[in-house]
């Protein structure tokens, strides 16, 4: 164990993992609360055509990923809510064509030497320092948001129409809350790839909900399922000699069954 | 400010997909009445109070409340008390019932403020009125319907609003607790000097009531004076009709212009 810590790489990979965890940890009690697990996965997916947009254009994946699947949540918003079509429906579209484009500009890049499979699947052990601090800046940011409202966040979780009728500004925090998802699940990718991050946004939120029936243990039980999964998945991988991010997500995985267990118990 | 209407709708039409569910309702409500709106199911009952508090906006016609565009109006989250048909749209929801009594305060506190402890007074202070502050700390899924009731009621009024709106508010109750939810709530008007507009199917239960009932069915048809004829009831509900026991009330029939 103290020859892996003495490493850089790890000491990056295990810094990267616990931020993320907390950040996924947090978001994933509203992604449970409102019902957006589906959107986060079309959201990830739709990310995998600004990474690839990143590479044609040479701009860092980042910045590209986080614009485009950011227009994509926010179009996917704007087409349910004129009733043009349902909200499923849309997503399943345009994360199609997200990554259909993906596939179209990796091929027009010609850099077939990408990692790919890196940005699909996850590769915490690769990222360097200037990564490290994206995470951090990311998650810093997008949690003071969620700070700040979230005392409307929870009220339109809870019922919308009547969030409404109060003057909160639904449709404003709606889309806000779109951004924000997008931004945690593009720097999210570093550790568990475009594939499996919605897992991430997912479990902790659904594990914590079967553990408790208020919400501020349920943000403490996500966060504390999140971050334990990533430092004992990054672990078990090492030793291993696993994926990491596939590791982490079957470690989730495994909780959300327990606490189904434990639920059904009491 | 007495003599502006708490509603008034001036040739107010909705129209979805190009068949309308409200046509042409000239409407004025006076500040401090009990008002219920009765009519069959589909016949716009909900779209009304949706028109009244905002949430949608008519394909043409005029909306005023207490003198202002309802959209206007929320931003100040002071004026209007809301209950809706289904409050509760997910039992398992991790708020406690002072949690959700206080989100009736949020369009007072404002953006990205906490509630202080004038906000947790005034939400107690509701509890307390509808009898139950001794189920503050508990999940709000744990409570029965009637109990559930009252907490969206005390939200609704912790807002300190001078228009409650409730959409179908005794739908998940037996008739006496029907019985006692309209009385209290015609208790509570008389005390905070409300306006009241309360929609129903159950023509007997709100005529029993209120001061004065709204017949709807897409369209409004004003029939005065009273008292009100099986004839208009049953050209709104669009079939004959067999509880009418409310002959002193004065009204206002709305009916399907055929």
């Amino acid at each position: 164990m103290s020859e892996l810590l003495g490493l850089g790489f790890w000491q990056r990979a295990l810094v990267a993992g616990v931020v993320l965890a907390v950040l996924c940890g947090c978001l994933s009690v509203f992604v449970i609360l409102r019902r957006l697990a589906f959107i986060g996965v079309g959201i990830s997916h739709s990310a995998f055509g600004g990474v690839a947009l990143g590479f044609l254009v040479g701009i860092d994946p980042l910045w590209t990923g986080i614009v485009f699947s950011a227009g994509v949540a926010l179009a996917i918003e704007w087409a349910q809510s004129r009733g043009h079509i349902e909200e499923d429906a849309a997503i399943g579209i345009f994360f199609a064509a997200a990554m259909a484009l993906g596939v179209l500009f990796l091929h027009l890049s010609g850099t077939y030497n990408v990692d790919v499979f890196g940005f699909l699947f996850g590769n915490i052990l690769a990222i360097g320092e200037r990564q490290v601090v994206q995470i951090l800046v990311v998650a810093v940011g997008v949690l003071a948001v969620v700070g700040i409202f979230f005392k409307e966040y929870v009220f339109i979780s809870f019922d919308e129409e009547m969030a409404w009728v109060s003057g909160v500004p639904v449709a404003f925090l709606r889309a806000l809350f779109l951004v924000l998802l997008s931004l945690a699940i593009i720097v999210a990718i570093y550790l568990v790839g475009i594939i499996l991050v919605s897992a991430l946004l997912v479990i902790p939120g659904a594990a914590a909900r079967n553990l408790t029936g208020h919400l501020r243990p349920m943000l403490g039980v996500s966060v504390g399922a999140a971050v334990g999964a990533t430092l004992a998945g990054l672990f078990a991988s090492a030793y291993l000699d696993w994926p990491s991010g596939a590791t982490i997500v079957v470690l989730l995985s495994l909780l959300f069954f327990l606490s189904t267990l434990w639920r059904r118990g009491q | 400010m007495t003599n502006v209407p708490a509603v008034q709708l001036d040739h107010v039409w909705v129209i979805y997909q190009q068949r309308p569910a409200l046509e042409d309702i000239t409407l004025t409500i006076p500040p401090g009445r009990y008002v219920g709106i009765i009519g069959p199911n589909g016949a716009g009952k909900s779209t009304l109070l949706k028109v009244i508090l905002g949430l949608i906006v008519p394909s043409r016609g005029e909306v005023r409340v207490f003198g202002e565009p309802p959209a206007r109006l929320r931003k100040s989250g002071q004026l209007l008390g809301y209950l809706p048909q289904k409050p509760l749209s997910e039992p398992r929801f991790p708020v406690t019932v002072l949690d959700v009594v206080l989100m009736g305060r949020f369009g007072r506190i404002g953006l990205g403020r906490r509630p202080g402890p004038r906000d947790r007074e005034v939400a107690l202070a509701q509890l307390e009125r509808l009898k139950i502050a001794h189920l503050a700390d508990r999940p709000i899924g744990a409570l029965s319907g009637g109990e559930q009731q009252r907490v969206f009621i005390a939200r609704a009024l912790a807002v300190e609003p001078r228009l409650l709106v409730m959409d179908e508010p005794t739908i998940s109750l037996d008739a006496c607790a029907q019985d006692d939810l309209f009385e209290m709530v015609f208790d509570l008007k008389r005390e905070l000097d409300l306006t009241v507009l309360v929609v129903s199917h159950d023509i007997g239960a709100v005529a029993r009531h209120v001061e004065e009932v709204v017949c709807l069915n897409r369209r409004l048809y004003v029939h005065e004076p009273p008292p009100i004829g099986r004839l208009a009831l049953e050209s709104t509900f669009g079939c004959s009709v067999e509880y009418l026991f409310h002959g002193e009330i004065p009204h206002r029939v709305v009916r399907r212009d055929e």
